[in-house]
């Protein structure tokens, strides 16, 4: 403003004078002439298209169609934009063009799997879903009867107590990995590996044998595990652990890499202040990979939240509310599973409504991860 | 908090207004170093005296990092990385059983090349993280942070948002952060290996400055391949050299302005005079 206001004293009221409106140059910006390139090349490809599905040959629409004016749009938008703006700049438009729809590509399958969900499972949905169970709700009740609150609260619960049991073992074990580096690192990582190959319903039945139908018959381990509170019968505890088996190698080799992205400088850093090797895991190298390790909760919840051939063996299901882990429990991919296999279109709708809490219920966990992973007292750049 | 039973007193607790420690004078002797089987180092002895700063010149690959990494135990964290030799701290073997390492790394500093701060620690953190990596206690922290940053010279450019993650600052800054940082442990000795080499001109004459200010209250080690630099800020000088597949040697060490002026070692001379290297 100062800067201003002595020019006016000075030059005499000639455009020097009046801050000037200069005009931005946005290289990169979108120009009309961009946007209409690509949109003639979209119709073109697509009438290209036509002419050969349609018209020249008798291959007619569905998938083909659609990959074909895929094709023959990139071939025409690189022509016309080699015309325009040389070589150069028709590879690099091409190649965005062919990365951008990949990326529109995988976001198709996800966006139909939502929409169809959404679809078949709103008809069922109601506030009720939440609050009632399926304890007086007969396979002749009309659909906006009963809940799966029983299921809810079996899912939370269970896949409370795998995440209890698998992110400290987890992390844990990746901080033996990549931090202590001890000898038993490569048969280990060995192990690791294999778990994460084990098949949900070998999971599943491990647990079956070792808890489940414990009958202390094995000796030492049965009889250690008959003293546990929730051996020999089915419980959402055993499906819990069920669960753990199976996002135990998922959590470790997530929260490994995310470890190993650490810059080694900043654990040099710490040693020389002379801190022991334990505190620079606990207080540098987690702290600094928190994000990542939030990450892999994320993926080992995703990895347990959705199976259901475990659960058969361990959680068992129930029609009504049992909030005590140590019993019997239903849970979501249960309530699914029970009742997508009626012959009854209320209890079908209702696997629906199932099915889309349970996409629900994994976004908002995602998302509160998301938050809470990303927000730390340290003000980000 | 940690080794109360240690032959060697250790602070429980900092107290800004307390005195630092004595800075201390560091002699190594006959230092040998290999990484594997490859011998980088033969035979270096250097005494690194009290109040002194010591700048170590030589081509790189000379093994300077080497031995600056053996003056506080960090080459040892290599994996197959040894050494022979000795090295004292006022006369105590700080590879012998009398220290243990990370006791030795809290009385021997270190500031590395390439700035360091920890990304998830504000700046204020950043300066205290020493104690509380090491479990040492402190009663006023804001003073002690204001006074390591001061010390730095980094204290008015960051008081005002000290709350700020220590990546918000630009290179030079940072890298006056980890100098503050090292600080705030009061060791006797800082050892620094190439700190400005990542810098701007305006932020290596601060470090510079720096450096001459704490000579009095820390002996400082600081590698450097900037001759102006060395020439400088240090006293006293060593310069390295490999000759091809041979482990590194100390050629010459003496006072700063005989090697640079009157050096006995024709490599020196043609060191010192950007000749090679
Ligand atoms: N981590 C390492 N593993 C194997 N060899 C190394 C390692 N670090 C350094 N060296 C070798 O040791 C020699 C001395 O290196 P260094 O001390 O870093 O030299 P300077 O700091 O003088 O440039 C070099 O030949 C280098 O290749
Ligand atoms: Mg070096």
């Amino acid at each position: 403003m100062t800067v201003v206001d002595v020019r006016d004293h000075d030059a005499p009221t000639v455009a020097t004078g009046a801050p000037a409106v200069v005009e931005r140059i946005r290289p990169r910006a979108l120009r009309p002439l961009d946007v209409g390139l690509f949109a003639g090349s979209v119709v073109a490809g697509g009438a290209l298209a036509w002419l050969v599905f349609f018209r020249l040959t008798p291959m007619g629409g569905g998938l083909g169609f659609v990959l074909g004016w895929w094709v023959a749009s990139l071939f025409v938008y690189r022509t016309v934009v080699h015309r325009h703006l040389g070589r150069q700049a028709a590879t690099d438009r091409v190649m965005a063009v062919v990365v951008g729809s990949a990326a529109v590509g995988l976001f198709v399958p996800l966006v139909l799997i939502l929409f169809f969900v959404l679809q078949k499972g709103i008809t069922a949905l109601n506030w009720g879903f939440f609050t009632e169970t399926l304890e007086f709700t007969g396979p002749l009740s009309p659909a906006d009867e009963g809940g799966a609150l029983h299921a809810i609260v079996g899912t939370l619960q269970q896949v409370g107590i795998a995440v209890v049991c698998s992110v400290p073992l987890g992390i844990m074990t990746a901080v033996y990995l990549n931090e202590v580096r001890g000898r038993l690192r490569r048969p280990l990582r060995a192990v690791v590996e294999a778990m994460s190959g084990v098949p949900s319903i070998v999971a599943g039945l491990f647990v079956y044998a070792m808890i489940v139908a414990n009958s202390g018959s094995i000796p030492v381990i049965g009889t250690v595990v008959s003293w546990l509170p929730f051996s020999g019968r089915f419980s959402g505890v055993a499906a819990g652990l069920a669960l753990s088996v199976l996002m135990l190698p998922t959590v470790t080799r997530t929260a490994e890499e995310m470890l190993r992205l650490v810059p080694g400088g900043l654990r040099e850093a710490s040693l020389a202040l002379g801190a022991p090797e334990w505190r620079t895991a606990l207080r540098v190298v987690l702290p600094t990979a928190r994000i990542g390790l939030v990450t892999a909760v994320i993926l080992g919840v995703a990895r347990a939240i959705g199976e259901t051939a475990p659960l058969l063996l361990t959680a068992f299901g129930s029609a009504s509310l049992e909030t005590n882990p140590l019993e019997e429990q239903s849970s979501l991919p249960l309530f699914v599973y029970q009742q997508i296999r009626s012959p009854e279109q209320a209890q079908i709708d209702r696997a629906w409504t199932g099915a889309l809490v349970l996409i629900l219920m994994v976004l908002i966990l995602f998302s509160l991860a998301r938050f809470f992973g990303a927000r730390s007292k340290v003000a980000r750049r | 908090m940690a080794v109360s039973e240690s032959a060697i007193p250790v602070r429980d607790e900092v107290v800004p207004e307390q005195p630092s420690r004595e800075p201390a004078t560091l002699v190594a002797s006959n230092v040998s170093a290999w990484f594997g089987d490859r011998k980088v180092l033969e035979s270096v002895g250097l005494e690194m005296p009290a109040r002194t700063v010591t700048a170590l010149i030589g081509p790189s690959g000379c093994g300077k990092s080497t031995f600056i990494r053996i003056l506080n135990r960090m080459h040892e964290l290599v994996p197959g990385a040894s050494l022979a030799g000795s090295v004292t701290l006022n006369g105590i073997d700080i590879y012998g059983d009398e220290l243990p390492p990370t006791e030795t790394r809290l009385r021997i500093g270190m500031v590395f090349q390439k700035p360091n701060p920890f990304p998830a620690m504000t700046i204020a953190e950043n300066v205290l993280a020493g104690l509380k990596l090491s479990g040492i206690k402190v009663r006023d922290r804001d003073a002690l942070v204001e006074e390591c940053l001061t010390k730095a010279g980094l204290w008015n450019e960051v008081k005002d948002r000290l709350k700020a993650s220590g990546g918000s600052l630009s290179g030079g800054q940072q890298q006056r952060l980890v100098i503050a940082r090292a600080l705030a442990v009061r060791p006797q000795v800082l050892l620094m290996d190439e700190p400005c080499s990542a810098l701007d001109p305006t932020s290596t004459r601060r470090i510079e400055e720096t450096i001459s200010e704490l000579q009095e209250e820390v002996t400082i080690v600081i590698v450097t391949h900037n001759m102006q630099q060395a020439a400088r800020v240090s006293q006293q000088c060593a310069f390295f050299l490999a000759a091809e597949n041979e482990p590194g040697r100390i050629v010459e060490a003496g006072p700063t302005e005989q090697i640079f002026e009157a050096p006995r070692d024709s490599r020196t001379a043609d060191y010192v005079h950007g000749r090679f290297g």
